[in-house]
């Protein structure tokens, strides 16, 4: 009876079964497929058309100078004088942020893996919150830093532009090392907790172990961000023509020094811009190479 | 029950949201004697093992009454400190994972969460909880590298000497075998059966003939009640409650 039953299944299965990858299947996949070479293509296509463009026309207006020399009070007037202000500012400003960042990320992504784990509402509501927020454009996080800039009495300064590109940077920063920390399985955390450890041991003896990898990709993001983003710093950092030597002084940044070489009425300003755009490009292609080698050392202690 | 109990539970019901997962567990487990908890999949026998040293509280949404003792400490309560209670009971999981380090830090691990030891007392102490296992022989040339590159059942039993640094009184063990192959699940059998001399064991296990090879105390559960709970040979030869034999003659699986 059983196995009468089993055969009638069968044949059903076997009546309604399409043949595999003939005529329109086929013609489907074969579509599908180009589709998405096409897209690839075009994807790195365009991104190899950017980077050689920069590298191309920047490398032949590139000079040691502008490493070398501040701006001065002729860069724009094209009198001489390099960018090593806007270098410098970029630089300080980015690192600083992405590491408060950094910090405050950390401690919220541990606080929301391993100390709330027994909240799930509440922490989907933050994730949710996240990224919402980190999706608001840079030139809102820009004026809400000016506000609270005057809130506070400051004067536009790095300091200013510290706070602000932090408050921008952290939801990314959250959110990208809160992803990785969700992946760590449930049976690590049991079994270190089960040997006696606390909760805080759990977090950074074996959390951050294992996820240092990711946290690194998280660093990168949040510093990608920080760095190439001329919108969130507008209001707050003022400018300057000479190099940063405090917190309270103004800066100017890359991106924003590169709005201005490209609204420059002159062709040789404008070519500069390129140049700068080479250089800031080089500061990220450092960094990623650096943070690449350090998580590869961590790699391979990571479980599964 | 002729030797002294060391976990006591009582009354325990647990819910999950509104499930009810354990029903009133009421047990004594002896000490330095291996305890089998046996019964069908999905009857709470995991459960109960992560009631006694409390890693429900991982999980939302849980809700026990009743308590566990483990000697005279009860497990559940506000004023229980209970990172100091899990230090008494070392943890084997289904599977086995290893810290995110190399061998040699993982089973150093334990150790140095307890107190400080110099280098040579470390390298030592290694030494003797890997050969504990029967790991030393298989690792001894490779201390520094990732644990994950073993091989599962080396994990699991380097999982193990990483439980016994920890110099527990306890070691609850879950189904530690069911994702080992064969000869892996053998050695871990006949480490427990050593260790049962000086360590009180509690091992959840489906499979029927290795709680007959190792057990000396068998607790039947099915569908989150205790059904029965004796000496591993009375249980055997002689079941005496229906749900039991059924379950001894194959009727369950």
């Amino acid at each position: 009876m059983e196995l009468d039953a089993m055969n009638e299944k069968r044949t059903l299965v076997k009546q309604r079964e399409k043949s595999a990858r003939t005529g329109g299947k086929l013609a489907e996949e074969v579509f599908c497929r180009t589709l998405m070479n096409i897209a690839s293509i075009l994807i790195v296509g365009v991104m190899g058309v950017i980077l050689v463009s920069i590298f191309y026309k920047g490398i032949s207006t590139f000079s040691w100078n502008m490493l070398a020399e501040d701006m001065g009070s002729g860069f724009y007037l094209n009198r001489g004088g390099g960018i090593r202000n806007a270098i410098l500012g970029s630089v300080y400003l980015s690192v600083s942020a992405t590491l408060l960042a950094l910090v405050i990320g950390l401690a919220c992504s541990v606080c929301m893996n391993v100390y709330m784990v027994r909240c799930p509402r509440l922490l989907h509501t933050a994730r949710f919150l996240l990224d919402l927020i980190w999706g608001v454009p840079s030139i809102i996080y820009g004026a809400f830093g000016f506000s609270l800039m005057v809130f506070f009495g400051l004067k536009t300064s790095l300091l200013a532009g510290i706070i602000t590109v932090t408050l921008f940077i952290l939801p990314i920063m959250i959110r990208a090392i809160d992803e990785v920390m969700k992946t760590v399985p449930h049976g690590l955390s049991e079994s270190v907790l089960a040997m006696g450890s606390t909760r805080s041991e759990l977090s950074y003896k074996v959390y951050l172990r294992q996820c240092f990898p990711g946290i690194v990709t998280a660093v990168l993001l949040a510093f990608g961000r920080a760095i190439g983003d001329a919108a969130s710093v507008l209001y707050v950092t003022g400018e300057s023509a000479r190099s940063p030597r405090g917190l309270m002084d103004n800066v100017t940044t890359l991106p924003v020094a590169i709005y201005n070489q490209i609204n420059s009425p002159s062709a040789a300003i404008q070519d500069k811009a390129y140049a700068s755009a080479f250089i800031l490009t080089l500061v990220i292609l450092i960094i990623s190479l650096l943070s690449r080698y350090i998580s590869k050392r961590y790699q391979k202690y990571r479980i599964y | 029950m002729e030797n002294q109990s060391i976990i006591k539970v009582d009354h325990l019901d647990l819910y999950a949201g509104k499930t009810h997962i354990l029903k009133d567990i009421n047990i004594e487990i002896p000490k330095n004697k291996l305890t089998v908890i046996l019964g069908p999949s999905g009857c709470g026998k995991t459960t109960l093992l992560k009631c006694m040293n409390r890693l429900t509280d991982l999980t939302p949404d849980i809700k026990v009454t009743g308590n566990i003792f483990i000697g005279k400490q009860p497990v559940f309560g506000a004023k229980t400190d209970i990172v100091a209670l899990r230090r008494k009971m070392g943890l084997l999981s289904q599977r086995p994972f290893p810290l995110p380090m190399n061998i040699y830090n993982n089973i150093a691990y334990g150790l140095k969460l307890r107190g400080k030891y110099s280098r040579t007392e470390l390298n030592d102490l290694v030494e003797h909880y890997l050969r504990q296992v029967n790991l030393w022989e298989e690792v001894k040339d490779r201390l520094r590298s990732p644990a994950v590159r073993l091989s599962i059942g080396q994990q699991q039993r380097l999982c193990l000497a990483r439980g016994l640094a920890v110099n527990p009184e306890i070691i609850l063990a879950d189904e530690p075998t069911s994702a080992l192959d064969p000869v892996s699940s053998e050695a871990i059998e006949k480490q427990f059966a050593a260790l049962a001399k000086d360590y009180t064991l509690v091992m959840v296990t489906h499979v029927l003939r290795q709680a007959r090879r190792i057990a000396d105390y068998v607790v039947f559960m099915y569908l989150g009640e205790v059904i029965e709970m004796r000496p591993a040979r009375e249980f055997f030869e002689d079941p005496r409650e229906e749900q039991t034999k059924k379950y001894l003659a194959g009727a369950f699986n």
